[in-house]
């Protein structure tokens, strides 16, 4: 082991840790090493940072929480992550107890960078260990990086790791079991001037608002960093919540004396770290000159390149989209069958009634209809672990900023949207990797107006409605159409939200393109686990109630003895959709219709099933039975209701409304509000019945029926 | 280091493969502090690795890994052209 013998205490009463680190650190491999399958997601209260916690057994049948801390290249408080981890490390999170030791992982490979974190949580004041990670890389790269005198220098324990091949964990274990004290004492200096005013502020944090010397200078460089002078009796900002006003007008005199001075105090602490940091690894690394380009490098040269890169990129993404939309369909037969199965093993056991009718219409068919996407769930988010975990992400995103960034967006925005093809629940959940909140929020916004595969069964019953004679390339370009519609006002609506309600200035997009790795399968297979089973808890909790919900409205009041389509058109939902037919009326669609888009709330596809009913073919009717009826189906006064014109403005409607709880109660959980998710519906709700409108009144007008 | 060096150009300016020092930032804002953090400090040397496919942004080395930058964001930063 490389740490002094002082640093090692007897015995320690440690109850939590904390990992930290840089993202690409290999943080999140140490952590399913430490933590295996004993692991808990969820959201640290009030913001929408993913909060990751698990159990470290150590020997002697002691356990130790372990809190998985966001990914940051910095403690300063700019985004949601920093300041979760900086708040956790603090103890300043209710809920999460203050960690006993900090364990900052680090990329031995970037020690350089990585060191500035570390440095930033000795300020805080709290034990720390480091563990090297990547090890094997760096002696493959023949660097040769000198423990003991690193240790010594950074006034902590150093252990070697290599955690995807679990090397070193034993002795992290060993270390966190006997305990680290905090013997720290800051060494780098700032110039005099600026070193003075941070001294003072530090004094008044300690006399004032009661802090540990450590964290009250860690406050006090994030005070003196400010541009602006704080006011009195507010909050301004996140650092400051809490401070008496004349705690508040001491530290702005401080402020105003760097100012008259000409200091720049935001600077000064970056760089004094990092020339302290670079003194340290002269002492510390050897680098013996490698000659020639490394393996990054020769990758990077074809899949960055002008014209490769662009097709790499795009066979990356074609074949993925393959695997959702053609390997995908087999297991999801396989589990339609499951569920339909299930439901008439229901039908025939139980006695015949409304609890029956609960449980297979309802709960069944609803909770069915949507956990048949997991395969695609699964499929996809295999890809993004894999493409995240060997470093592609970062160069898709590097390809494709240039477009994004035409929105207003981030290069990283990509990914989410693209997802949005197959389901926009998995796309909605992969725009947790956008740091800025703004763009992720704007990205979630239109996510769902990528078409996705739930709206292919509405799209192809209509494509036969419409043109029953077609090709199969006819109706490949009509279905072409759509998306292409759904895609370019997603980039409006994206451009729109960025230039008014979400206008930001424009983040800086600086993105770390981490070295080619291999991934570890463990961690992808861990990855996609985990969010199938996020999304399972709501296929189970917020999307079950909502089926509920729905086949309630189409069952109740009920009417025994009633035809089927007379006892929908007379339940509640039946009612709305009549009730709604005066303002869908322009749209060309009639009561019937009404219903099919209420039904379709549950998911998308359900309008195909409700249509059968509304036309009494029974709930599994054949598509041409259905294609059938819909042709045959008339107004009142025997004009046909299936125009082409109606089947047009319906796919066009579809293309653009949020027709899906499933994704309502998702983003209800990624924005952590109702706002956003409403908000979300009613705007689509909007585009969809104007775009359908001009779709029907043009198309009138111009003498098509 | 003298942000008023004759030879000053924009990191922007510098063609792939081109090293060059970082002298300074030509605008002042928040966001330098944050560019400043992956370690973009005055005084570190920054070689330009390539562009991207549609010419921007751009990857860079400094301190030993790659980063990409944003032109605008490059055309803030000051520099000196190492030969």
């Amino acid at each position: 082991m490389s740490h002094p013998d002082s640093l090692l205490e007897k015995k320690s009463s440690i109850k939590t840790i904390a990992l930290a680190g840089n993202p690409n650190s290999g943080k999140t491999t140490l952590f399913n090493a430490f933590t295996k399958l004993r692991q808990k997601v969820g959201n640290y209260p009030g913001v929408t940072v993913e909060k990751k916690s698990g159990t470290l057994v150590l020997a002697k049948d002691r356990i130790v929480n372990v809190i998985d801390l966001p990914g940051t290249y910095s403690l300063t408080v700019r985004s949601p992550d920093e300041q979760v981890a900086r708040d956790v490390l603090l103890g300043r999170t209710p809920e999460v107890p203050k960690p006993d030791i900090v364990v900052c992982v680090v990329d031995a490979g970037n020690l350089e960078r990585n060191l500035y974190l570390v440095s930033q949580i000795q300020d805080l004041g709290v034990p720390m260990i480091v563990a090297l990670n990547m090890m094997d890389e760096v002696e493959r790269q023949g660097r040769v990086i000198d423990l003991v005198k690193l240790s010594q220098r950074l006034g902590v324990p150093v252990v070697s790791t290599v955690a995807n091949q679990n090397k070193g964990t034993d002795e992290l274990k060993t270390l966190i079991a006997a305990g680290v004290s905090a013997g720290y004492s800051r060494v780098w200096r700032m110039a005099p001037d600026i070193e003075e005013e941070a001294e003072e502020m530090t004094g008044l944090l300690v006399h004032h608002a009661g802090m540990s010397r450590n964290e009250a200078f860690a406050e006090a460089l994030a005070c003196l960093s400010q541009r602006t002078r704080f006011e009195t009796g507010g909050k301004t900002g996140a650092i400051l919540q809490g401070y008496s006003d004349e705690l508040v007008a001491r530290m702005n005199v401080i402020l105003d004396r760097l100012q008259a001075k000409g200091l720049r105090a935001r600077t000064a602490a970056i760089e004094a770290r990092y020339d302290w940091i670079k003194s340290i690894l002269k002492d510390c690394v050897k680098d013996k000159q490698k000659k020639g380009k490394d393996f990054t490098e020769r990758i990077d040269a074809v899949l960055t390149h002008k014209i490769f890169g662009w097709i790499c990129f795009l066979g990356i993404m074609a074949f993925m989209f393959y695997m959702i939309f053609t390997v995908a369909t087999i297991p999801m037969d396989w589990i339609d069958a499951g569920f339909s199965y299930a439901g008439d093993w229901v039908t025939a056991v139980m006695p015949e009634g409304d609890v029956r009718d609960l449980v297979v219409n309802g709960i069944i068919a609803g909770v069915g209809g949507v956990v048949i996407f997991l395969p695609q769930i699964l499929i996809l988010f295999f890809f993004i672990g894999f493409l995240q975990d060997t470093g592609y992400m970062a160069r898709a995103a590097f390809i494709m900023d240039r477009v994004m960034n035409k929105l207003g967006l981030h290069g990283k925005s990509f990914i989410p949207l693209l997802s949005s093809f197959a389901c926009a629940i998995p796309g909605i959940m992969s725009a947790r990797t956008i740091e800025s909140p703004k763009d992720r929020l704007v990205t979630i916004l239109v996510a769902p107006l990528m078409s996705c595969s739930a709206r292919l069964p509405v799209y192809a019953i209509m494509i036969a409605v419409l043109m029953p004679a077609a090709t199969a390339l006819q109706k490949a370009s009509i279905m072409l159409i759509m998306y292409v519609t759904g895609i370019v006002g997603a980039c409006v609506m994206a451009w729109f939200f960025k230039a008014t309600l979400l206008r930001s200035q424009k983040p800086v997009f600086i993105m770390e393109l981490p070295p080619y790795r291999l991934p570890s399968w463990r961690a992808v297979v861990l990855h996609m686990w985990e969010r199938s089973r996020l999304f399972l808890r709501r296929a189970g909790t917020v999307i079950l109630a909502m089926s509920i919900i729905l086949w309630a409205l189409m069952t109740y009041p009920k009417h025994p003895g009633m035809e089927q389509d007379q006892a929908l058109k007379m339940s509640y939902a039946g009612r709305a959709g009549t009730l709604i037919e005066p303002v869908i009326k322009p749209l060309g669609y009639d009561w019937r219709i009404g219903i099919g888009l209420i039904g379709s709330f549950a998911a998308r596809e359900v309008f195909v099933s409700t249509m059968s009913i509304v036309f009494n073919l029974g709930e599994d009717a054949e598509e041409n039975s259905l294609k059938e009826a819909f042709q045959s189906a008339s107004w009142p006064d025997g004009r046909p209701l299936f125009t082409p014109l109606v089947c047009l403005s319906l796919m066009i409607f579809y293309v653009f409304a949020l027709q899906c709880v499933s994704t309502i109660a998702v983003v209800y959980r990624e924005t952590n509000s109702w706002q956003w998710p409403l908000f979300q519906f009613f705007y689509m709700a909007v585009l969809a019945y104007v775009a359908a409108w001009l779709v029907y009144r043009i198309g009138s007008t111009a003498g098509f029926s | 280091m003298d942000i008023n060096k004759e030879n000053k150009v924009l990191l922007s300016q510098i063609p792939v493969g081109g090293k060059c020092v970082i002298l300074g930032f030509s605008a002042e804002n928040d966001d330098c502090d944050r560019i400043e953090e992956m370690g973009l400090t005055p005084g570190e040397h920054v070689e330009i690795i390539r562009y991207a496919p549609l010419g921007d942004p751009v990857e860079i080395k400094i301190r030993g890994y790659c980063l990409s930058l944003r032109r605008q964001e490059a055309d803030r930063i000051n520099v000196e052209l190492v030969p």
